[in-house]
């Protein structure tokens, strides 16, 4: 077990220098200067910027130094675009992400595996059908309809909950149900194939013969296997909804990570793109190796260590 | 011997739609798929120019002139769609005919290699699946579409090209490779594993004797038989892609006007939904159906050609 976790986590930082190789590189191809965005800058203000930022010295020394820099001293440097430490950055906006993807990952959960269950038991019927059409529109409907929707259907008609913002604990139910839908659906369709192939095999027509009710073996029996294919998934996806939410950021007005990513790319802001990228690559390794313990203590026939090819 | 092995080859195929043809959810999936297809390449050119700005006639109500109503700048809805669904569609169909390109040739070449390179490069292809796909995609689109007003440019004076159609060219190509140059990891994933197996089978052994070179075995006997996951998986692969760039799209780092593609009249009609909720909703429907009937039509194909592989 020890040995495994320490084999993945050597992996992940191949993965991060990897991660950081292609952005560093891409953020260098990036059109335009960092600091064309303030107004009439002369030349000598320009100069001094760069030597400030450290982007006069060579392509290589750069390179080494962004990375050294954080292992030494935890520093992320400092955004061109904004001016302030990526460190400040991320640690203003990765709790408003964090607290953002918690919720959408209840009700993920909380959606889609119950519908997934239902599904499951009664296969080939009507419930079955719609509740699987449910999910599809779910997995089809991107988060930029859902969004604007909900502002005005449910936002605009309930008291207490605002069409946009970020202040009140509510105003954290609409943007985590919109984040959380499409993985709601996913599960929904992983825990239903999940169950299916388990609830086809010989140990759970020997539970049902044992005359344990009906309930129980679903619950007791058979989820525990049937929940592995969504517990693969979920690892990536919870990563995917800390970091991956620009969107409904950008609907809800959130301050959290998403936002800063884009804007980075848009103005070449390269300090900042490499650290809030670096920052993702490492959350989505660490749900990754999660989501891999998880698997392992839900099925002792999964043995960790052994890579699956 | 090829007419016996073409005989062979289209029995799967023809069993496989029989069975699909009893697939009710699949078969409308695949006749609303045509007809999407059908409205967006064809019909579009018969339509009114989408670009053409009436200010006089803003947010027009659906009538026999406009069929869907007008926009915030008096420009048709209908054609609107129609020609932002031929970009949004040849966004999903090139990428994946890209991805396919590299993720076959390159699942092949590692499942059959074997030994050390295989080994190398599948760790590659893990490598590469553990970095955030959307977080490349973005910074990759940002430097290749300023590349790729350069080279509209560059074409327009040197090649003498029609401007407009240059311009939406050059736009949409960069989408094509930053969506495609990523998306092939999991499908490699998928020919090698099958590769592996089939390359232990008798009719391999059988071309072998025959004398036939080893690339020639590769190319005529083991691919072609990878094809059946291959064609299920690029299938669901089209309607993630077609989401990435709405996705992308939305942001801004997409398709840019005066070029129109779904994910930006959605992006555009959320802005007056208060008002004017059709102008979200009804590119959101037709977006979405398009989306619905590609998913259908691939879980169809996968019953069909009986696919175990492919969680996704």
């Amino acid at each position: 077990m020890f040995r495994f976790i320490l084999g993945r986590l050597l992996q992940g930082l191949l993965v991060l220098l990897a991660l950081y190789t292609i952005t560093f590189f891409l953020a260098k191809a990036m059109p335009g200067e960092p600091f064309t965005t303030e107004k009439n800058v002369s030349e000598t203000t320009k100069q001094y910027l760069r030597k400030l930022y450290g982007l006069e010295k060579p392509l290589w020394q750069q390179y080494i130094i962004y990375p050294s820099k954080i292992i030494s001293a935890g520093d992320f440097g400092v955004s061109t675009s904004k001016g302030r430490p990526v460190n400040d950055i991320i640690s203003q906006s990765f709790p408003v992400s964090l607290v953002l993807g918690l919720g959408a990952l209840t009700f993920a959960i909380g959606i889609g595996v119950p519908i997934g269950i239902i599904s499951a038991v009664r296969r080939n019927s009507w419930v079955d059908w719609s509740l699987m059409a449910v999910a599809m529109v779910g997995i089809c409907v991107p988060a930029f309809t859902v969004g604007p929707l909900l502002q005005i259907l449910v936002a605009a008609n309930i008291p207490g909950l605002k069409v946009a913002g970020w202040g009140s604990p509510l105003d954290f139910l609409l943007p985590a149900f919109t984040l959380g839908l499409v993985s709601a659906a996913y599960l929904a369709r992983l825990t239903r194939g999940g169950l299916l192939e388990i609830l086809s095999q010989d140990f759970i027509r020997t539970a049902h013969s044992k005359g344990l009710s009906p309930t129980r073996v679903i619950l007791k029996h058979a989820l525990r296997g049937g929940l592995l294919p969504s517990v693969a998934y979920l690892g990536p996806a919870f990563a995917a909804m800390i970091s991956g939410s620009f969107i409904v950021e950008t609907i809800f007005q959130v301050p959290g990570m998403g936002q800063h990513f884009v804007n980075a790319a848009i103005a070449r802001d390269e300090f900042l793109l490499m650290g809030v990228a670096l920052f993702f690559g490492f959350l989505i390794i660490l749900m990754n190796l999660a989501s891999d313990i998880l698997t392992g203590l839900l099925d002792p026939r999964v043995r960790i260590g052994k890579e699956a090819s | 011997m090829s007419a016996k092995n073409a005989q062979a080859g289209s029995s799967l195929w023809r069993d496989a739609w029989l069975r699909m043809g009893r697939n009710k959810a699949a078969m409308a999936s695949l006749a609303v798929f045509t007809l999407m297809v059908f409205l967006c390449f064809v019909l579009a050119w018969f339509c009114k120019d989408p670009n053409a700005v009436t200010l006089t006639n803003k947010f027009a109500p659906p009538s026999g002139d406009h069929w869907m109503g007008t926009d915030a700048l008096g420009r048709d809805l209908f054609s609107r769609i129609l020609y932002g669904g031929q970009i949004s569609i040849l966004v999903g169909l090139v990428a994946t005919a890209v991805s396919v390109c590299i993720g076959v040739s390159y699942g092949a070449l590692s499942g059959f290699a074997g030994g050390r390179i295989d080994a190398t490069m599948m760790r590659v292809v893990d490598t590469l699946l553990s970095i955030p796909f959307l977080v490349v995609v973005i910074v990759l689109q940002a430097v290749l579409s300023d590349w790729s007003s350069d080279t509209s440019s560059w074409i327009v004076t040197h090649w003498k090209w029609d401007k407009t159609f240059t311009d939406r060219l050059t736009n949409i190509v960069p989408l094509f490779f930053a969506l495609g140059l990523f998306g092939w990891l999991t499908l490699a994933r998928i020919v090698r594993a099958q590769v592996m197996s089939l390359k232990e089978r008798e009719f391999v052994e059988a071309a072998r004797a025959l004398g036939y070179n080893r690339f020639r075995i590769l190319v005529r006997h083991i691919i072609p038989n990878t094809l059946g996951p291959t064609v299920v998986y690029a299938t669901l692969t089209v309607p993630g892609f077609i989401m990435y760039e709405a996705t992308l799209s939305y942001l801004g780092l997409g398709v840019e006007a005066p070029n129109s593609s779904w994910g930006i009249l959605i992006k555009e009609g959320a802005n007056f939904m208060e008002t004017h909720p059709g102008l979200l909703l009804i590119p959101g429907i037709f977006f979405s159906l398009t989306l619905f009937s590609l998913n259908f039509l691939g879980d169809g194909l996968r019953d069909a050609l009986d696919v175990k592989a492919s969680k996704d």
